[in-house]
């Protein structure tokens, strides 16, 4: 009832307002004010447009200028250096062809403003001028896209028989990354998802009537590389799409359920020469002091260490944001030694029965 | 190329104009025929959606900024997804899923498409209505249905659809992947389903009306460039849309009826799924076969707006017509072919990558053409600073800005890195989000004394664009830092990972430029709900414009002219036209409109 009466008010009130404001309206003298915009508005808003040319140059600057050294630094794989260089590349001419045409834009927006009684030059056309700005595009974007598909091109080539690599299954599962080396014979072993049995933790569904798969090691935490060797990447997925993203390696692909999808780089730098690495310290030692602030202010942060990672970048539900696996690239003597004290997977399911 | 084919049926048409029959108001503003009051509706359902669409960013922007901080407005709005004020990461996914679906295909396609298609193709074309009145009303209702279902999807017990605006399947596929792909997402698609039938009605339409019922002298080489723009995206939406249904009624099937044409050898929640042989990859191809030309369908009516305004404010023909006729053709054609650079690394054939990367980066040839033909338009203007060229001038602005980038996310290679980062949401923002946003505006304070008969107030008109400009690109310019840092998007938050610690302040200033931005369309609001009712009386012709639909009264009226339909003499864009001693053609008046006669002496140049 007091609902009914609430709302019975509201609607008084809102008719009595808008009958107020239709008087307000009729009682008003016409005013001369037009809503086309006269020389005042042109001169203000020309103006203005120069004042937004400088304001997206001075955005530009400052951004760069504050977040410039916030972006991936050195790259960590053998391609990744062809790769910045192409970036690099096509970052140029992006910044000259923005610059000048946005100073052109605005700067012919503040400098043909209008005026009464002004004329404007009817130019309807220019067959000339419209080859030009044609056949530039084309050339330029031609030497790009011949750059762009020859780096695409070598990266992709993936093949097996050339060098020495090691081949090693990325595993993908709500919310978790699982690695599964080759072992010995450096063939992966079948593996199904129908083929999983929890009980016995064969958790990738790798096939154990299979010979290949006795020597296979599966990693449940830790990603390690041995640097300087080409890695082929096999990617599987058991539910949903993910993508394996490793920013610092200049490597993505997505692990698709249904397929084995494949990405191949060589580390080139292993994580301790990269704590070394300038960039990095700064980066390091400059968030230690954002974290060591939030402490300070109560929040439970470690301090952090440099790691490379591997993300989760295709959206796989909620705890998409927390998909991660620590990457440790190290020298091949290493790798070895922790690869020899992990479990291969015929010991576990040995272990198992 | 001279098609006049209409005028006979168009004239006999005319007569039985003269006596009107009357309307109850039922028929007049609900189930109205008329495509004056149909492009209305479009507008406001899209503006509503839009103010839905917007809100939602603002609240995971906040999310973004200040990562688990409790908010009394999340908890009002949210409610028992934000316990104790703190937002829960399924509605973040949920929201931005939503808010891309929304400002995608509710505001950027049926809102600025709907609109000014609606309102436009008649009017500038010389015609009495759509061809077919009672299609264009079916289009607008279904598109209505569409809206109200989706909004409900927000409300259903395991939250909405939350598996980005790509549904992506398997996540889109199974309820036990996320709670979103439950009800959630069936009304989603449900919703989409029928938004799809809506636009086809729609597109249909136009492109009947566009080919048959121009008037004499109308020839397809003197259309304006906006109703090139509606053609071009109604042939793409034709092309493209009944390929996101097919998508769709598989998915359906593949979550209702255990199919498999996008599900195989899935393991979740502890069991083997049976689904065998289908490929998600396969969705994502049909998905991005609609997805990219969406992009155009959204983008090209606003450059086809911004066409007219830009050359109607420089009291300057546009330069080019037939370059931006071309243009927009190719760019029509080759946004069909370039779908796989969204797929480059989905595990396609990374030959496909290449082609796609050529036929991608071919793109941005017209679409270079058309800016630089902007900009030529400026030169040597008398350049009039309304708000809709304000608009205009800012579209072109942020289409170069976030077009640009497209050369680093178009190359196979580069993308490799920067794929489905923020690099790629500031991207498309910028190139097609804002521009085409910028596009609707200007459409609407250039036509709103068309739709409506009254003026908006510029003032407030010049403070919502100068406010929302500098807003926009504090949003999304320092975004690309993000992106290159390699920070993934869809992240409910970035805490997890502490390499990502020293973004957190770009994300603060981002979240507070979008808050002032989002705030300050509350300004535009404010002016169109007054200036519906209260605004200055509109003159017939405000802007001094070439083009017929100012020929019309500006009381609406049921087939637009009172009298005969007028016959055109020329093209649209012979503003500042002199003649050879140096005197405007028609003495003392800088345009002459396209239902005046050749003047003697004057020459018809071969645009």
């Amino acid at each position: 009832m007091t609902a009914l009466l609430i709302i019975i008010v509201l609607v008084l009130v809102a008719i009595a307002i808008w009958q107020m404001t239709k008087i307000f309206e009729l009682s008003q003298v016409k005013s001369e004010k037009s809503e086309v915009a006269n020389d005042q508005d042109n001169k203000l808003n020309g103006y203005l447009m120069f004042g937004f040319l400088v304001f997206i140059y001075l955005l530009t600057i400052f951004s760069f200028w504050k977040w410039g050294d916030k972006v991936l630094g050195t790259p960590a794989s053998a391609h990744g250096s062809e790769y910045d260089n192409l970036m690099f590349i096509s970052f140029a001419l992006i910044f000259f062809v923005q610059i000048i045409t946005q100073a052109l834009l605005h700067y012919f927006a503040f400098k043909y403003r209008g005026e009464k009684g002004k004329k404007a030059l009817f130019y309807a056309d220019n067959d000339k001028l419209e080859f030009i700005w044609t056949i530039i595009p084309v050339i330029t974007l031609a030497g790009l896209i011949l750059y762009g598909l020859y780096t695409w091109t070598n990266l992709m080539d993936i093949d097996e028989e050339e060098g020495d690599p090691i081949i090693i299954e990325l595993y993908a599962q709500q919310f978790n990354w699982k690695a599964r080396y080759a072992g010995e014979d450096n063939v992966l072993g079948g593996a199904n998802v129908r083929l999983i049995e929890i009980d016995k933790n064969n958790v990738l569904g790798v096939d154990e009537s299979d010979p290949y798969a006795k020597d296979d090691i599966i990693s449940q935490t830790e990603l390690h590389l041995p640097v300087g060797r080409k890695v082929i990447f096999k990617m599987r997925s058991q539910d949903v799409l993910h993508s394996a993203y490793m920013p610092h390696f200049r490597a993505q692909m997505n692990c698709v359920p249904g397929m084995i999808t494949q990405f191949s780089f060589t580390p080139t730098i292993t994580t301790q020469e990269m704590r070394a690495d300038k960039g990095i310290q700064d980066k390091v030692q400059n968030i230690n002091k954002l974290r060591a602030d939030r402490r300070a202010n109560g929040e439970d942060v470690d301090s952090w260490e440099f790691d490379y990672v591997l993300l989760c970048n295709k959206i796989c539900g909620s705890s998409h944001y927390n998909m991660q696996m620590k990457i440790v690239v190290e020298e091949e003597e290493e790798f070895n030694a922790w690869l020899e004290a992990q479990q291969t997977f015929g010991e576990q399911m040995a272990a198992a029965q | 190329m001279s098609a006049t084919a209409v005028n006979a049926q168009a004239e006999d048409h005319a007569h039985d104009h003269g006596h009107h029959h009357k309307e109850t108001f039922i028929t007049k503003y609900i189930f109205s025929q008329d495509h004056k009051m149909i492009s209305k509706q479009y507008l406001i359902t899209g503006l509503i959606m839009g103010a839905i669409g917007i809100a939602m960013s603002l609240l995971f922007r906040m999310q973004l900024a200040w990562p688990g901080e409790s908010f009394k407005v999340f908890e009002v709005l949210l409610g028992d997804w934000a316990p104790e004020g703190v937002m829960d990461p399924n509605i973040y996914l949920a929201l931005v899923t939503i808010h891309g679906t929304i400002m995608v295909f509710f505001v950027l396609t049926a809102g600025l498409s709907g609109t000014f298609s609606n309102l436009l193709i008649p009017l500038q074309i010389g015609a009495r209505d759509m061809a077919s009145g009672f299609l264009n009303m079916v289009s607008y209702w279904l598109f209505f249905l569409s809206s109200i279902i989706m909004v409900i999807s927000l409300f259903v017990e395991a939250g909405p659809a939350a598996a980005g605006w790509t549904i992506y399947p398997p996540l889109s596929a199974l309820p036990q992947a996320q709670g979103g792909s439950g009800m959630g997402m069936t009304l989603w698609l449900v919703s989409m389903a029928i938004f799809i039938a809506s636009s086809l009605l729609g597109s249909l339409n136009y492109i009947v009306t566009v080919l048959n019922l121009r008037t004499k002298g109308m020839t397809m080489t003197r259309l304006p460039l906006t109703i090139w723009a509606f053609f071009i995206t109604a042939i793409i939406g034709v092309v493209s849309f009944p390929v996101l249904l097919s998508a769709a009624l598989l998915l359906i099937m593949d979550r209702s009826f255990g199919t498999s044409f996008f599900l195989s050898d899935i393991f979740i929640q502890g069991e083997a799924l049976h689904y065998q042989g289908g490929s998600p990859v396969l969705f994502e191809h049909l998905f991005w076969f609609l997805g990219h030309p969406e992009v155009y369908i959204v983008l090209l009516p606003a450059l086809g707006i911004t066409s007219e305004v830009i050359a109607t404010n420089a009291r300057k023909p546009i330069f080019g017509y037939r370059a931006m006729v071309a243009s927009i053709l190719a760019i029509a054609f080759l946004s069909t072919i370039v779908w796989g650079h969204h797929m480059f690394v989905s595990g396609m054939n990374p030959f496909l990558g290449s082609v796609f990367t050529f036929t991608t980066l071919l793109i941005a040839i017209p679409s270079a053409v058309k800016a630089f033909n902007y900009i030529t338009t400026l030169w040597k203007g008398n350049l009039q600073m309304n708000p809709a060229m304000l608009f205009s001038i800012g579209l072109v602005s942020t289409f170069i800005t976030g077009g640009l980038t497209g050369i680093i996310l178009g190359d196979s290679a580069l993308d490799i890195n920067v794929h489905d980062t923020y690099f790629v949401v500031a991207h498309f923002h910028l190139v097609m989000g804002i521009s085409a946003l910028y596009g609707l505006f200007a459409g609407v304070y250039h036509w709103f004394p068309k739709m409506f008969g009254r003026m908006l107030n510029k003032n407030l008109g010049y403070a919502h664009f100068w406010i929302t400009a500098i807003c926009a690109y504090g949003v999304f310019f320092p975004m690309h830092f993000v992106g290159m840092a390699g920070v993934p998007r869809r992240y409910y938050t970035n805490t997890a990972f502490p390499m990502f610690d020293d973004l957190t302040d770009v994300q603060v200033v981002m979240t507070v430029f979008a808050i002032i931005a989002g705030f300050a369309q509350l300004l535009f609001v404010y002016n169109f709900v007054r200036s519906m009712f209260y605004g200055q009386k509109a003159p017939q012709n405000p802007w001094n414009s070439t083009t017929l639909e100012w020929t019309t009264p500006v009381e609406h009226m049921h087939g637009n002219w009172p009298g005969e339909i007028p016959h055109v003499h020329r093209w649209a864009y012979d503003y500042s036209k002199t003649r050879e001693d140096g005197e405007y053609v028609i003495p003392g008046q800088d345009f002459v409109p396209q239902v005046v006669p050749l003047q003697e002496n004057e020459e018809e140049l071969n645009h």
